[in-house]
């Protein structure tokens, strides 16, 4: 493909909204579902900061009952389906899958551009029951309140995320086509980068777990409007059958969450460190291990719920093996930091964050994973605390770290680096502060969703809010200046951070096609010492 | 080319496992309340229609073999055969979906529908049924309608799309070189085809010998 | 302003709890320290000296990789087996214990001693004594609370779920409900009040009993007419209920299951179900005509019909 003297990358050419919106390049693809998902994340971080606000107080002075109800219903639902799950595949998936594995597109772009819309359409469809009042029965739906308790939007709010779901799949989908199909001469499995296996575990889950919610959330839909009931117990139906249904999705979902950001861990730590990840097929098999694994683990969610005592202790028993491989996958990123040439860059900050966070909350499970302590703790704020350490401390902090090292490479520009670091410190102590009194109210019994406390619980709740501020203030001044980049950043070399990987070889950022030439890769991954005679053992 | 009909292929393969995940939340409801309601699973399916399903099985085994015959008019170059079979294939389905709008107001009029229309002694032209459809008949008939409307609901996705199929065949747009739509939409066809073969024993043969 | 770190420790299985809990928490904090403490030495020990240096050629250990995968899972199976007895234990109330019976409702818990006494949202017992609760619930599932105690349990409609404490120290302390319900999900709290025995058998004698839940049972037996054909002498159409609860019962179908709370339960509301061998399938369905509360008094009734003379067991 020849090109005139100015050089044209995926950005410029061609020009036109028309061309973004009818686009089949994975790239602006990717560039759109980044807009889209950060107008949610905002929306979500809209309704967080009102939970945080009633919070501190102990009586309910600033929204009535239904009103925070539906607050942290939304807060969920949207930060669940419409933020977590599409983040890091949707924008730095679709960015990257193609390039680090050296082909020109995924398999099959227009698919690509009918999953943004489809996440568009669910999205919409999800304000859309924002303006019609909300939801008001959490993101779980539990039965039968989401049946017959609730009197809000719950099937129109359930067609949306079944839509937003449906995209979900076609992102999945999409990619195992690609990573099996469209690798460059060369680039075999053992040579991917940990990104690509990473994306590829989401993506199987996403293939095998999203349609089982699909189908359990119209089950519910169907009881509400045509009065199928499966879950209602006059009938002689189960509500805990729903549970099991749910949970057997979300639990998995929530590996979906965290896979890809340990993907971007990997690279962002070989990167900062210039050196082989440490242990490279331990961590890869580490991914395929908590996709498989996290499918046999849904009833931990049911201990209490009159699950039988033999099921729990199956679950409870491969939970605490699920840990494992991601255990094994963080003193792997840790050992590659020994004997590396470490850059102070921002990166590096958001890296060290992931992991001190990370560690918290994939600990904090073990807790609850324990079945006689998870009598005190289940639905206590030391789950909230729990999954957060790990959806926001990881997967966020791992999201931004990817957003910060890859932005030269799609924007083409380099943002403020000071501001970068202030960004992750204030993120960092902002996050703890928010969550980490959370651990130490829940195990005082304070139950999860409520709108009013005991007065002794005050103390840590206004800790909370306060880190909240902290929290979103970090995340308001990354935006500012990554935006302001956009505009008035200095350009960026093709490898700014001097790291290994195909997408490092093309400009920055790319052109439309990815590369110049077709590579031919003949290395493996993160090949920072060729030729050098390494400690190989178990590669 | 060669590596598209592969990816093509691969495609339409893990999209029918998402499939198979799709109905496996119905399955699974099905295999839970048949262990607890044994009974009642046996008397409900009773009162479904089996020649009318076996109809319909029968239709839908003969739409996979006109299906089947389409692709390989294909791959022998025939564009009559692609068109003949594709119509044949479009008429079973159809067919299959008109059994199944009297077999729903067949239930209708026997108050067999849950929700307001249902009622356990199932009376029909004012005659009483003496005995009462047993605890867990409703949850037999929940899933009956979902699983055979969400079941129709593909079929008629499949039908769409074997018209667009038959749209392309009528123009020749498929060689022997190049007929990727044609054996992907195969595949789907035949796995809404698959899904009634589970359905049809599970739902309807389950209760054939029940006497009450 | 208070600042509380840990709840109060008022129950035989508080202290356990909270063992397990110290101890999960150590090994935490062990990691957490080892692995920070390295990745920000590491840091800083390996600063980058000049723009071109890379990291050491170090591909990976598979002794260490053996390591970091064997000490995570001893831990987490000497984790897993604590818990898991501990579940048991308190899955399994002591034979003696005192029944109370507790049914949530949007958004109030009903409570009813075994002599009688009611009470809604508050909840008095005698320390030094086992007591069981049993659960049931009105409409949505709710969860009962005691962090004190720490424990809960579910209240799932359409089932009857157990738990168990013994209090060890007199107080008052919360009732939180800790599945959410809707509305007033947060305002379904009480207050758990354990007493001195003497204390409590005096607040037991002062309270108004308006029939415990046996005589209650007993009331509802004949007003649905059930005594009409399970008659104790085993003349009528169904079996007599003399001493069935928590014994096996022969079924029709062959199989043989114990007539736990559950068992009970279902075969008023679904009685074909389980038809008890020798006998026809007439009885009536109850679903939907007898509230949760009410089929709880009849299921206490039932536990109450022992034979005349002799332990049988």
């Amino acid at each position: 493909m020849a090109y005139s003297e100015e050089r044209h990358s995926y950005l410029d050419a061609p020009y036109g909204l028309k061309s973004w919106l009818l686009t089949k390049d994975h790239k602006r693809i990717a560039m759109l579902y980044l807009i889209s998902i950060t107008i949610f994340f905002a929306l979500g971080g809209f309704f967080a900061a009102g939970i945080r606000a009633e919070l501190l107080t102990p009586k309910g002075d600033l929204l009535t009952p239904d009103l925070y109800n539906k607050f942290f219903s939304m807060h969920g639902v949207i930060m669940v389906f419409f933020f977590l799950v599409p983040s890091i595949p949707a924008t730095l998936g679709n960015f990257f899958m193609p390039i680090m594995i050296g082909t020109k597109d995924l398999a099959f772009p227009r698919v690509n551009l009918i999953s943004w819309y489809l996440y568009v359409i669910g999205g919409l469809i999800g304000v859309s029951v924002l303006a019609m009042g909300g939801i008001d029965t959490g993101w779980t739906f539990y039965t039968p309140y989401s049946t017959i308790g609730s009197t809000t939007n719950v099937t129109f709010a359930i067609v949306g995320v079944f839509v937003a779901g449906f995209s979900s799949i076609l992102t999945g989908f999409n990619f195992i086509v690609t990573v099996h199909r469209m690798r460059a001469p060369g680039m075999t499995w053992f040579r991917l980068p940990l990104f690509v296996w990473a994306n590829y575990a989401t993506s199987l889950v996403m293939i095998l777990g999203t349609p089982v919610v699909a189908i359990t959330l119209v089950m519910v839909a169907a009881e509400r409007s045509l009065h199928l009931g499966i879950f209602d117990p006059k009938l002689g139906g189960d509500p805990v059958l729903f549970q099991h249904l749910f949970w057997f999705y979300s639990h998995p979902a929530v590996y979906i969450m965290i896979l890809p950001g340990m993907g971007v861990m990997s690279e962002l730590v070989a990167a900062m460190s210039r050196k082989q990840i440490f242990g490279y097929s331990f961590v890869a098999a580490s991914s395929l291990a908590i996709a498989v694994l996290g499918f046999l683990v849904w009833g931990h969610h049911l201990f209490l719920s009159s699950q039988s005592i033999y099921a729990g202790m199956v679950f409870s028993i491969i939970t605490m093996l699920v840990a494992v491989p991601s255990a094994v996958k963080t003193f792997n990123w840790a050992a590659t930091m020994y004997k590396g040439s470490i850059s102070w860059e921002s990166p590096t900050y958001w890296i060290i964050g992931f992991m001190g966070l990370f560690l918290v909350g994939g600990l904090t499970g073990l807790f609850l994973a324990s079945m006689g302590l998870d009598i005190h703790m289940h639905d206590t704020y030391f789950v909230v605390a729990h999954f957060h350490y790990i959806m926001v401390g990881g997967a966020i902090m791992a999201y931004m770290g990817g957003l910060h090292f890859w932005w030269p490479k799609m924007t083409g520009k380099l943002y403020n680096e000071t501001l970068a670091k202030i960004s992750a410190i204030l993120v960092f102590i902002g996050f703890n502060l928010t969550f980490g009194p959370q651990f130490i109210v829940g195990y005082l019994g304070m139950p999860r969703r409520y709108h009013t406390y005991p007065d002794e619980f005050q103390f840590w709740n206004i800790a909370s809010t306060l880190g909240a501020g902290v929290l979103g203030a970090g995340y308001m001044l990354a935006f500012i200046y990554l935006v302001y980049s956009i505009f008035k950043g200095e350009q960026a070399s093709s490898n700014p951070w001097g790291a290994k990987g195909l997408e490092w070889t093309t400009t920055s950022p790319p052109p439309t096609f990815n590369f110049d030439k077709d590579p031919i890769v003949d290395e493996p991954a993160y090949n920072y010492n060729p030729g050098g005679k390494g400690v190989h053992v178990g590669h | 080319m060669e590596q598209q009909l592969e990816a093509s292929i691969l495609g339409m393969w893990v999209f029918l496992v998402t499939e198979v995940m799709f109905f496996g939340g119905l399955f699974m409801a099905y295999i839970v309340y048949r262990s607890w309601y044994p009974d009642a699973w046996a008397h409900s399916s009773n009162m479904l229609n089996v020649p009318l399903g076996a109809l319909n099985t029968g239709v839908l085994i003969c739409s996979s073999l006109t299906m089947v015959l389409a692709v390989r008019s294909a791959q022998v170059g025939s564009r009559m055969g692609q068109v003949v079979n594709l119509i044949l294939t479009i008429v079973f389905g159809s067919t299959f979906l008109v059994v199944k709008y009297f077999e729903y107001r067949e239930k209708f009029e026997h108050h067999l529908v849950p929700g307001p229309n249902w009622d356990p002694h199932h009376m029909v032209n004012g005659v009483l049924h003496p005995v009462a459809l047993p605890l867990g008949s409703q949850l037999y008939f929940s899933l009956y309608f979902m699983m055979t409307g969400i079941h129709a609901a593909h079929m008629v996705v499949g039908i769409v799309l074997m018209l667009i199929m038959l749209r392309m065949a009528w123009k020749g747009r498929f060689t022997p070189d190049y007929y990727n739509q044609l054996e992907v939409s195969g595949l789907y066809w035949h796995f809404v085809d698959i899904v009634w073969i589970f359905l049809f024993p599970l739902l309807y043969l389950l209760g054939f010998n029940y006497k009450g | 302003m208070s600042i509380p770190f840990f709840p109060p420790s008022a129950s035989t299985v508080s202290t356990e709890m909270d063992l397990l809990y110290f101890f999960i928490v150590a090994v935490c904090a062990f990691f957490i320290v080892l692995v920070v403490a390295l990745v920000v030495f590491f840091a800083i020990k390996y600063k980058r000296k000049h723009p071109d240096e890379v990291g050491a050629d170090i591909h990976g250990s598979l002794a260490l990789e053996l390591l970091w995968t064997a000490i995570p899972f001893v831990l987490s199976m000497v984790m897993f087996g604590w818990g898991a007895t501990l579940f048991f234990k308190l899955s399994r109330p002591p034979a003696d214990s005192m029944e109370i019976v507790v049914v949530g409702k949007q958004w109030m818990w009903k409570i009813q001693h075994p002599e009688g006494v009611r009470e809604i949202n508050e909840l008095h017992v005698p320390i030094g004594v086992n007591i069981r609760i049993s659960l049931g619930s009105e409409d949505v599932i709710h969860d009962f609370f005691m962090p004190a105690f720490r424990v809960k349990i579910d209240a799932v409609p359409g089932k009857i779920t157990t738990l168990w404490f013994q209090a060890t120290q007199a107080g008052t302390y919360h009732i939180f409900c800790s599945q959410y319900c809707g509305t007033k999900h947060s305002g379904m709290v009480g207050q758990v009040i354990a007493m001195e025995p003497q204390d409590y058998a005096a607040w037991l004698s002062g309270g108004r009993a308006n029939g415990t839940p046996v005589e209650m049972g007993r009331k509802l037996f004949t007003d649905h007419q059930c005594s009409t054909c399970h008659k104790e002498d085993k003349s009528g159409r169904g079996p007599s209920l003399v001493g069935v609860a928590g014994n096996p019962v022969q079924l029709a179908d062959g199989r043989t299951v114990v007539a736990d709370d559950n068992y009970l339960r279902e075969s008023i509301v679904n009685s074909q179900a389980k038809v008890v061998q020798g006998f026809q399938p007439i009885m009536p369905t109850f679903q939907g005509q007898i509230s949760e509360e009410n089929l709880m008094q009849l299921i206490a009734y039932i536990k109450s019909l022992k034979p005349a003379t002799g332990e049988k067991k």
